[in-house]
Formats: C-alpha cells, sequence, structure tokens
C-alpha cells in the first residue's frame, strides 16, 4: 500500500526525521490558510498522488505570497496529473499540501528497501541523486552506497555513521544524519513498511538536514496489526473497480484490453493472460475468486465484471482443487441469468467435477461457450471480440 | 523415489481447527499420510479427527517421534507457528498459509539459519500449495486424483499451474514423483535450485517441470544451477509474460520492480542456459513427452 508525501513526512518526523514544516489543504483557500500558519516567504504547493516524478509533470509549484498560493493551489486541485509513474491515465488531485520552501546547499539519495534475494532490509544511499535507482541497484551496485541490516540486531549507529561518511555530508551533521537513518530504520521495521525512499534528503544553507520528499510503501498482508497505516489508505487513488473488488474479498487487477477473466489462482490468471496474448487478444482485467471458491463467489465476480465496461467478452478459467466445478457452473449460470448477461461467455472447467459442471451448462438454457482447455478458451474468447 | 515425502514421514498439522485446516487434514489422512497428531495451543489432551492433540510442538514431538509439520495456521500467527516447528526439532515444514508478512519471514528464515546445518529444518513456503509424492504421501493441498506416480519432478511456484500441470500430463499418461509448490510470497523457504538439487540426486525422476513467474530473481539462480549441475532435462514456464512492469499480479512476490524480474527477461536466461521453455501454458504435456 502506498500513501501521500504528506503522511509519509508526518510519520517519519515522529521517528526523529526533519522535514519543512508545511500543511494539508483541499482547497485553494485552505492552502493560503496554512501558508499564513508558516513562517516562511516563499512556498511550495504541492500536488498529493501517489506517485513520483510530481515536479516535471508540473504537479509542483513555487510560490511567493498570498495570490500565487491561491492561484497555484486553483490550478492544481482537480487536475489530472500524468507523471512518467501513473501512466497514461494519470491521477487526480484531489489534496495539496503547502510546504515551506527552504534554501538548499546540497541534495542526497536515501532509501530502505526490502531485498527479497538477501532476505534482509538494505540501505542504499547516493550523493548524485536517485535517478534510475532500481535499475543501478542491479546493474552498478558499486556505484551505490550500501549496508544490509541484520534482521537480529537491527540497523547499528556505527552503520549510519558510515554511510554519512560515504556520501561525505559535513562533519558537523553527523548526528543529524545518524539520527535521520536510524530513524527511518526504525520506522521501516516498526510500521512494516516495504520501501522508504527519501529524495533528496537534502543540506540546507542553515545547516539543517531535511527530508524535502518522502515515499513510504507498505507490505500489505502486515496492514492486520497497522491500523494506522491502513487507515491512511486513500481510496481516490485507487482504482474504482479493484476498490470494489477488493471490498468483495476478490482479487482484481486491470489491464487495458476488452476481455475479462475470472480465474482461481493467481498463477492460472498470468497464465491466461499469456494465453490470450499468444491469441492476439488483449485482457482488459483479471478476477482471481481465489481456490476455494463457492457459488456466492463466482456470483460477486460476474457482478464485477460486469462493471467495467471495457469488458467485451468474459473468459471464465477455473481450475478446481479445493474448489468443485459443478459449484461454479450453477453459480455461473445463476449469474447470467440475474444480469441478463449479452456479451459472450467462454468457460472452462478442469478438475474435480467438472464433468458435472459442464453438464450443468449444457443442459441450462444459458448462451455459453464451452471450451476443454486452455488454449482453446483464449482462442475462442480472442474470436468473440467484436471488431 | 521420491523428493522429500514417502510412506516414512511422520506428519503433525498445525492449526487444523479452521475450516480450511479441517477439510484439508482429512484430506491428507485419506490419502494414507501418516498423520500421527495435530497442534492447537490450549486444547493438548484432547482429540480432533481421532487425532491425539498437543499444546505445543515439543510435546506432539516427544509424544509422536514426528518429523515433519504442514502449517494452516492463520497468517498473523503463522510465522511463530514456523519458528515453533523449528526450534522443536521438526525436519521438514510445510506452511500452506499465505500472505505472512515480510518482516515476519525475515525474523523465520534469520531463526531457521540459526541452528547447524544437520540440525537445520527444511522449510517449503509459505504460500505452498504443499508436496505429494503419489502413491506415498500428501503433505498438502493438491487434489490427489489428479496426480499418477511417475518419473516426473514439478516445482511451481503458483498452486493452480503446478495442478494444472500434473492434469495435463496425467491426460497424456504421464506421471508425477513429487510435486511441490514453493510459494508465491516475496520470501520464501526453499527455492528452485534447492529442489533441484533433490530431484538431480533422485533416481527416480527423470525430468523436471519448472513453474515460475515474474518477480524476484530465483528462476535465473535455477536456469545457473541447470546450466552447470543439472544431468536431467528441465522445462520451465514462466507465468507472467503479458504482465505489465510494476503491477502486483495477485501475488505478494509476483511484480516486476527490476531489472531481470520480468517473464521475458527470465526466458531469455533460462534459453541460454539450455533450459527448454515451455512456450504456453497449454502444453506442459507435450514438452514433456519429448524429452521422456
Amino acid at each position: 500500500m502506498d500513501i501521500h508525501e504528506y503522511q509519509a513526512k508526518e510519520l517519519l518526523s515522529e521517528f526523529g526525521v526533519t522535514v519543512p514544516r508545511g500543511g494539508l489543504a483541499y482547497s485553494p483557500a485552505q492552502a493560503v490558510y496554512r501558508a499564513k500558519g508558516i513562517d516562511s516567504e516563499h512556498f511550495l504547493v504541492k500536488a498529493q498522488i501517489h506517485s513520483g516524478a510530481r515536479s516535471a509533470a508540473g504537479g509542483i509549484i513555487t510560490c511567493s505570497g498570498e495570490e500565487e498560493i491561491r492561484k497555484a493551489a486553483d490550478e492544481l486541485m482537480g487536475k489530472c496529473l500524468v507523471t512518467r509513474q501513473t501512466g497514461p491515465k494519470g491521477q487526480v488531485v484531489h489534496r495539496i499540501y503547502v510546504e515551506e520552501q527552504v534554501t538548499v546547499v546540497k541534495e542526497y539519495y536515501v532509501g530502505f528497501v526490502l531485498d527479497r534475494q538477501m532476505e534482509r532490509v538494505v540501505v542504499v544511499a547516493s550523493a548524485d541523486g536517485g535517478m534510475n535507482i532500481e535499475d543501478r541497484y542491479k546493474e552498478q551496485p558499486e556505484s551505490l552506497i550500501r549496508i544490509v541490516v541484520e534482521p537480529a540486531v537491527g540497523m547499528q549507529t556505527f552503520q549510519a555513521r558510515w554511510i554519512a561518511f560515504k556520501l561525505g555530508i559535513d562533519k558537523s551533521l553527523l548526528t543529524q544524519t545518524v539520527t535521520t537513518l536510524l530513524g527511518c530504520y526504525r520506522a521501516f521495521r516498526d510500521l512494516d513498511a516495504t520501501l522508504i525512499e527519501i529524495n533528496p534528503l537534502a543540506v540546507t544553507d542553515d545547516d539543517h538536514l531535511v527530508a524535502l520528499d518522502a515515499k513510504m510503501s507498505f507490505d500489505d498482508s502486515a496492514l492486520f496489526r497497522r491500523e494506522r497505516i491502513a487507515n491512511l489508505r486513500d481510496n481516490t487513488q485507487e482504482d474504482p473497480l479493484s476498490r470494489k473488488a477488493s471490498d468483495r474479498g476478490l482479487n482484481y487487477v486491470r489491464l487495458e484490453g476488452d476481455i475479462g477473466c475470472i480465474v482461481n489462482g493467481a498463477g492460472l490468471a498470468m497464465a491466461t493472460l499469456d494465453l490470450i496474448d499468444i491469441a492476439g487478444g488483449k485482457p482488459a482485467n483479471f478476477l482471481d475468486i481465489g481456490v476455494g471458491a463457492q457459488p456466492d463467489v463466482v456470483n460477486k465476480a460476474v457482478n464485477t465484471m460486469l462493471s467495467d465496461e471495457n469488458v467485451k467478452v468474459i473468459l471464465v478459467n477455473i481450475f478446481a482443487g479445493s474448489n468443485r466445478c459443478d459449484w461454479v457452473a450453477e453459480g455461473l449460470i445463476k449469474a447470467i441469468q440475474k444480469f441478463n448477461i449479452k456479451i459472450p461467455v467462454i468457460i472452462r472447467l478442469a478438475g474435480t467435477n467438472a464433468k458435472t459442471g459442464k453438464k450443468i451448462l449444457k443442459d441450462s438454457e444459458v448462451p455459453v461457450i464451452l471450451a476443454d482447455t486452455m488454449r482453446e478458451a483464449a482462442e475462442l474468447a480472442v474470436k468473440h471480440v467484436p471488431k | 523415489m521420491s523428493i522429500l515425502v514417502d510412506k516414512s514421514n511422520k506428519v503433525i498439522v498445525q492449526g487444523m481447527l479452521g475450516e480450511k485446516g479441517t477439510f484439508h487434514t482429512k484430506r491428507i489422512i485419506e490419502y494414507g499420510t501418516n498423520v500421527v497428531g495435530g497442534v492447537i495451543p490450549e486444547k493438548g489432551g484432547s482429540e480432533y479427527l481421532d487425532l491425539p492433540i498437543f499444546d505445543t510442538v515439543r510435546d506432539a514431538v516427544e509424544k509422536t517421534d514426528a518429523d515433519t509439520s504442514i502449517i494452516f495456521v492463520s497468517s498473523p500467527f503463522a510465522g511463530d507457528a514456523m519458528m515453533e516447528a523449528a526450534d522443536a526439532g521438526i525436519k521438514l515444514c510445510v506452511c500452506i498459509t499465505g500472505r505472512i508478512p515480510a518482516q515476519d519471514m525475515i525474523r523465520v528464515k534469520r531463526y531457521v539459519r540459526s541452528f547447524p546445518e544437520a540440525d537445520r529444518m527444511q522449510l517449503i513456503g509459505p504460500g505452498s500449495a504443499g508436496i505429494m509424492s503419489p502413491g506415498k504421501a500428501l503433505v498438502g493441498v493438491m487434489p490427489a486424483y489428479l496426480y499418477k506416480e511417475g518419473n516426473v519432478g514439478i516445482i511451481a511456484r503458483a498452486g493452480t499451474l503446478g495442478f494444472e500441470a500434473a492434469y495435463q500430463l496425467n491426460k497424456a499418461g504421464i506421471g508425477v514423483s513429487t510435486s511441490l509448490g514453493i510459494g508465491s510470497e516475496a520470501i520464501t523457504g526453499t527455492n528452485f535450485v534447492e529442489l533441484l538439487e533433490w530431484f538431480n540426486k533422485d533416481e527416480d525422476t527423470k525430468a523436471i517441470v519448472m513453474i515460475g513467474e515474474i518477480g524476484g530473481l530465483q528462476e535465473v539462480d535455477a536456469a545457473r544451477y541447470c546450466k552447470e549441475h543439472m544431468k536431467k532435462p528441465v522445462m520451465c514456464y514462466i507465468a507472467g509474460l503479458a504482465a505489465p512492469k510494476g503491477k502486483r499480479m495477485g501475488h505478494a512476490g509476483a511484480i516486476i520492480t527490476a531489472y531481470g524480474e520480468s517473464a521475458a527477461e527470465k526466458i531469455e536466461v533460462l534459453k541460454e542456459c539450455g533450459v527448454k521453455v515451455v512456450p504456453d501454458p497449454s502444453s506442459f504435456a507435450e514438452c514433456v513427452k519429448e524429452v521422456l
């Protein structure tokens, strides 16, 4: 789960990280009001969306004075920002953050990541900014300053000092650097984060080490014990259909094409998408109904699928292990009748009670197209997409 | 022969009271697996599904000589369950539960590694479909009827794709020596390379089907292992060729975040290392037939 910059800054400041003074606003008037509470001449009005690279997309505006702040806020509120991370559809700005502008002397990049290969938290730092940091991490790790945290003892002070010296941060700022880095590590550990990025971490003209931007992502599997983090979720930044599906206990991934896929198991779902791709089609989404799906789940899945207007064909690919194909068949027939589905529905059933399931579908009045293999199902789905 | 599980394993179940635990424990017993007991804290001394129940894994091991554990404990508590198994001297632990916090898994793996190698627990999962050696034992959630006894090993990250492969092989008259699910979490216990090593040594396994997916780099390590050490044909399918970068494809671990984690990049490395690539998930049987 991702959160906004202002939320990350609020969390990190509780762990001892210094951030510029700022305030959140939902309207231009509120932005002006927030700025009045901060003793500064220059401000940044920053769009709060779940994406980096906002500056290049015009999402961060430098202002001085009430009128400029009002204008900047007015321009950003409700605007759809397209950054190189959002995809072509962009993200709509519903919140803005007004922040004092500090004078920067030098900038650094600091990131905390969960390294899957090492099974450790790794701290990465660089004195030449955070551009293409992922690629550099994999391809030229020697170009980055990198320490590995031993999980049994956590990050140590000497490790934070080592990063500070390697970055070449002025020795008068050593204590601040150590406090900042250890604070980030504690936040990472205590809040079940999967990523913390401070880009840039800046030295100001008045000798402070300040996080000018902050990004935090959290482990979805740990949200059950991080209620505060779970409450930071901003639904407006998520695809409404994904939200609808997840509220119903379904796992939905939206894609760009026109074939809607109802599948059990994420692996089978990815395989189904691959077969559609090979057959020359484009999936609109996939909806994973889970391994042990019962009839009512099928009903919910079809309902969710129908709310996606891009779906022109529905492909159902079920491999029943813990569940049963006859249940799935019954659920499908009910759903198709209830929602009076007119678009083609291609169904492949395999595994437990597959024969019974297919017979139920054949004997019903419901017009569905049955396929024997995954490949056949994908080919039929592509064939039935209206030209 | 087979790898990791056969008739000799003495199995305990951790967390069998829930719906899923009960359902699968019954299936496992029906299959003929030697299940010797269950662990349910505070219910020690009672019986469930005709099995003796213990409060702790240590008690269970002491009384039953259990060497294998299968875990259905819910995700907030599964990390603790794995560590308890390791502490009690369980040799093989299969964690079916998925969606376990990554930091819990870091701790679990750190803890398991703190034991000397000779006593170290082999962990399969979390988020695993388990292990099945057809005709011998089921320590997992596989639909048993899909699997014929035979000579092909299956290692899959995604449970359902492992079932799909076994089903296709079965229809073509091909059987399986052992099938394992290694789970699709960001951090998992045993990886492809370790299991390939086991299969390499297993006389009855003639070929291996490996099913990977986007995310992480363990398929790349497996490809290099195959090139240098593997004496048997390995066929590999990587799910997620059509998956866009940066989008989590349903599994905690199925996300392309960095160089080398996409299906196309993995397939390239596999080919370079001489691993036969299964072009699509409908052709497992055809590919295996070519090498057997």
